[in-house]
């Protein structure tokens, strides 16, 4: 019941941080200048279109039609440039499937690997081999995501002689986004990706299960007359997943994020990009929806990992 | 005294030991060790993070020396022929290094244009010049030439392929150039005083002239394919090999000899424009007075990139210094004030940071970036977004330690002796979570340039300018060249990552040594 009371309240806050966050955005975008294009006819189009919307009444006015077209129609607004007319939500949606897709896929590989290797360095401790695998963990963690894919493109592309495969559009990958050809092109960014989630997961997993190694409770175990694998795999383990589960969680809800520098250098068509793009373009409306997106997934990530601290460990209760 | 009975000893026997003296506590031998101390006694311990330090140390060295000792240029310098050339130094080029060289292969008509820039530079006044005489000038750009490969292309044609390396310098080779009378005087007086030549043959335009527009094709050729022609005008096509002799075809004057400028604009004698056709190499060196020296080679429009990354680091410490002095102060004071007075402040202050915190800082730079660019500048706006939301978790930090010791009793004591609140938080609390905030300003150094890197990487920052770049857009400039042009990427990157990991070497040493307690912990 508590529990309850707790994330309702949470879920409350939430949105009142999003609502104060989304109209500070609203404000300082809509006091921008609106830039109309160099073609007339289009030009005089946009402009009447603006009018009819109420871009030209004052802010107080503009944000309550915003508003009542968000809770009343769903409409976040249009994309003037990017797509003349499309409803930005639906552009916005229509980006998020490739940079789940390319996010989930590093993740899937990320995350075991990652996990494994800081088992390993952990069981390792103060051996070469934990030494080994620290110190490329720091180098790992450290390089910038750009310098992966480079070196991605480099090795895949030059040194290996494989193609830099392209997809052009949906139909050239075979009219889906879950075939093999489609797979086959995201490759590189998928490894360009997966390095710094690899390192990270490795130093974090390393981390944790070296203090449950060493608390009293192993060393119960022990006397009890456990093997160092049951007792490790049994006791030390499953304390040390208590806080590594929620980073798997938060890693999850993050790849609706995605990665911008990423999605720009492997031209991914992803929210990243959106996000670019509308700068860029200076599309305001999707520019919001983009901007009101990413501070929604933040807050959004960090309830579910504070709440799921609760769900794993009962010992763990918030509001108790 | 022979017996001795210790039971009855008399009283008059006692003597005091320290009689006369005064007694006091003995003074420590050692001088005390204070908590920095301490903390660097740690730091020295740990040998990645002494490493750590000392590669920063030269970095930031390189950072300020490099405009002084590796080269003469100044940072604003900018040659557009020779952009996105690898390194080349003149003076080391004998001992295979820094050459300026591109491997490549060549087809035969690329090869004999590529050995022409040298026979060319060599054959200034048309009297005709061998092949093993052109290979063998300081102007050839052919560093090697491999053995001749048999190539068979679209439509089954059989054709010579060569892989060579070539100068990419030298390559630049001849080109046409506009000058006024008075630059042509300088001209020619430099030629007499160096005894370089810098003024070639102008180029006959005729059906043996493959482009009129590249100055390059200086020797008679049948689209590209150099031939020999007898008297009759009748021409015969020769191979690359042993003994080639091009034919120059130059413009010449009633007496045979070459014509090396001709007026193209009207006007006055004075003003007059004059077509020239110059060696670009020593045309450089007219115009700059050295040889093109660039250690790293040039970026991507032509600046020296050594100059261009040291400029980036420059910057990227300036940001990152800057964020660690708000990291400092706004952290710090924000921290105290929340922790210290707790209750409803806490709870609004905790609220305001909460909200900040939760907006991504790529958005908060974009509009800082948007909004006030025009106005302030790229870097100022920069700085803005990062003062928004750069000290958010210094303040939490500092807030957690202020709620630790607040309650201890030597708090309570210096409040029952009267001190002020800010005296309390100053001088008795604040001291305590020290460690705290410099590991965490140190640990923020990274981070920033990290996010400084990505943000000119996106382009949402453009730190682009004629006086100084970031190592951010060195890497997008060169992120869709860089395939060609490998110099482009792999210093940028190798500096960036070189201060990403030593500066995270060097803030992990920091923390251990202030917080041994926290050893290990990474997050």
């Amino acid at each position: 019941m508590k529990m309850a009371k707790y994330t309702a309240k949470r879920i409350v806050l939430m949105f009142f941080t999003l609502f104060v966050i989304s109209t500070i955005c609203f404000v300082l975008i809509r006091i921008l200048p609106r830039e109309l294009p160099q073609d007339k006819n289009l030009a005089q189009v946009i402009a009447a279109r603006w009018d009819a919307l109420g871009y030209n009444e004052p802010l107080l006015v503009q944000f309550w039609i915003y508003l009542k077209n968000i809770f009343t129609e769903w409409d976040w607004g249009t994309s003037w440039y990017i797509q003349f007319r499309e409803p930005a939500w639906d552009l916005l949606t229509g980006r998020l499937l490739p940079t789940v897709m390319v996010n989930f896929y590093s993740l899937l590989i990320s995350i075991p690997v990652g996990i494994l290797l800081g088992i390993y360095a952990a069981i390792k401790k103060n051996k070469w081999q934990d030494s080994l695998i620290s110190t490329s963990v720091m180098i790992f963690v450290s390089v910038p995501s750009y310098v992966y894919a480079f070196l991605v493109q480099y090795f895949l592309y030059f040194k290996l002689g494989w193609l830099p495969l392209q997809v052009y559009s949906l139909a050239d990958a075979g009219g889906s986004w879950f075939t093999w050809k489609m797979f086959y092109s995201m490759i590189a960014p998928i490894l360009a990706l997966s390095f710094g989630t690899i390192a990270g997961m490795c130093r974090f997993t390393r981390a944790e299960l070296t203090e449950t190694l060493t608390s009293d409770y192993m060393l119960l175990a022990r006397t009890k007359g456990l093997t160092r694998a049951q007792a490790t795999s049994r006791h030390a383990l499953k304390n040390a997943m208590v806080p590594i589960l929620p980073m798997i969680i938060s890693q999850f809800i993050g790849i609706l994020g995605g990665s911008f520098v990423i999605e720009k250098i492997f031209a991914i068509p992803g929210v990243g990009q959106l996000y670019l793009q509308s700068i860029t373009l200076f599309d305001y409306d999707v520019f919001m929806v983009d901007c009101v997106f990413y501070v929604f997934i933040g807050l959004l990530a960090g309830i579910v990992v504070d709440l799921s601290y609760g769900f794993i460990d009962p010992r763990i209760r918030m509001g108790e | 005294m022979a017996e001795k009975n210790y039971n009855h000893i008399p009283t008059d026997k006692f003597t005091f030991v320290n009689e006369g003296e005064r007694l006091t506590d003995q003074k420590f031998d050692d001088k005390p060790v204070s908590y920095f101390k301490d903390a660097w006694i740690r730091f020295r311990k740990s040998k990645a993070s002494v490493v750590a330090t000392v590669i920063i140390v030269c970095i930031i060295l390189y950072a300020f020396l490099a405009p002084l000792l590796i080269t003469s240029h100044e940072s604003t310098f900018m040659v557009n022929m020779y952009a996105k050339k690898p390194s080349r130094v003149a003076s080391l080029r004998e001992f295979g290094i820094m050459d300026g060289g591109v491997d490549r292969d060549f087809s035969e008509k690329g090869l004999v244009k590529a050995v022409a820039m040298g026979i060319g530079a060599e054959d200034w006044d048309g009297r005709g010049v061998s092949l093993e005489e052109g290979l063998a000038s300081e102007y050839q750009p052919m560093l090697e030439i491999g053995e001749p490969k048999t190539v068979i292309g679209p439509g089954k044609k059989e054709s010579k392929s060569f892989s060579g390396r070539i100068d990419s310098y030298l390559e630049v080779g001849f080109f046409y150039r506009s000058i006024k009378q008075d630059e042509l005087q300088n001209i020619l007086d430099w030629e007499a005083e160096t005894g370089k030549k810098v003024l070639y043959p102008l180029i006959e335009n005729n059906k043996w002239c493959m482009d009129n527009q590249d100055a390059n094709y200086w020797y008679k050729s049948n689209k590209g394919t150099p031939v020999v022609t007898d008297e009759n005008g009748k021409a015969k096509t020769i191979e690359y090999g042993e003994g080639m002799m091009l034919e120059d075809n130059y413009k010449r004057d009633a007496n045979g000899d070459p014509i090396y400028w001709e007026y193209t604009g009207g006007g006055t004698f004075e003003t007059a424009q004059l077509k020239v056709r110059v060696l670009y190499y020593n045309y450089y060196q007219y115009l700059y007075g050295s040889t093109p020296d660039y250690i790293m080679g040039t970026d991507s429009q032509g600046y020296d990139l050594a100059l261009r990354i040291a400029g980036g680091i420059k910057l990227s410490l300036l940001v990152a210094v800057f964020v660690c002095v708000i990291n400092f102060v706004l952290g710090s004071i924000y921290g105290a004030i929340e922790g210290y007075y707790g209750g409803t402040v806490d709870i609004v202050m905790e609220r305001i940071s909460d909200i900040l915190w939760n907006v991504p800082f790529i958005v908060v730079a974009t509009l800082f970036q948007i909004h006030l660019s025009q106005k302030l500048g790229a870097i100022p706006c920069l700085l803005f977004a990062y003062v928004v939301t750069g000290w958010i978790s210094t303040a939490s930090r500092v807030r957690t330690q202020f709620y630790r010791f607040k309650t201890q009793e030597y708090v309570m004591a210096a409040r029952t002796l009267g001190a002020r609140d800010s005296r309390i938080i100053w001088k008795h609390i604040f001291p305590n979570s020290l460690g705290t905030i410099i590991t965490s300003s140190a640990l923020a150094i990274p981070s920033t340039m990290l996010s400084e890197s990505m943000l000119s990487f996106l382009g949402i920052v453009k730190l682009g300018t004629a006086e100084s770049t970031s190592l951010g857009t060195l890497l997008a400039d060169a992120s869709g060249i860089w395939t060609n042009y490998p110099h482009l990427m792999i210093y940028p990157a190798i500096v960036i990552s070189l201060l990403m990991i030593c500066f995270n070497l060097f803030g992990n040493g920091l923390r251990d040594a202030f917080n041994p307690a926290l050893r290990g912990v990474e997050e």
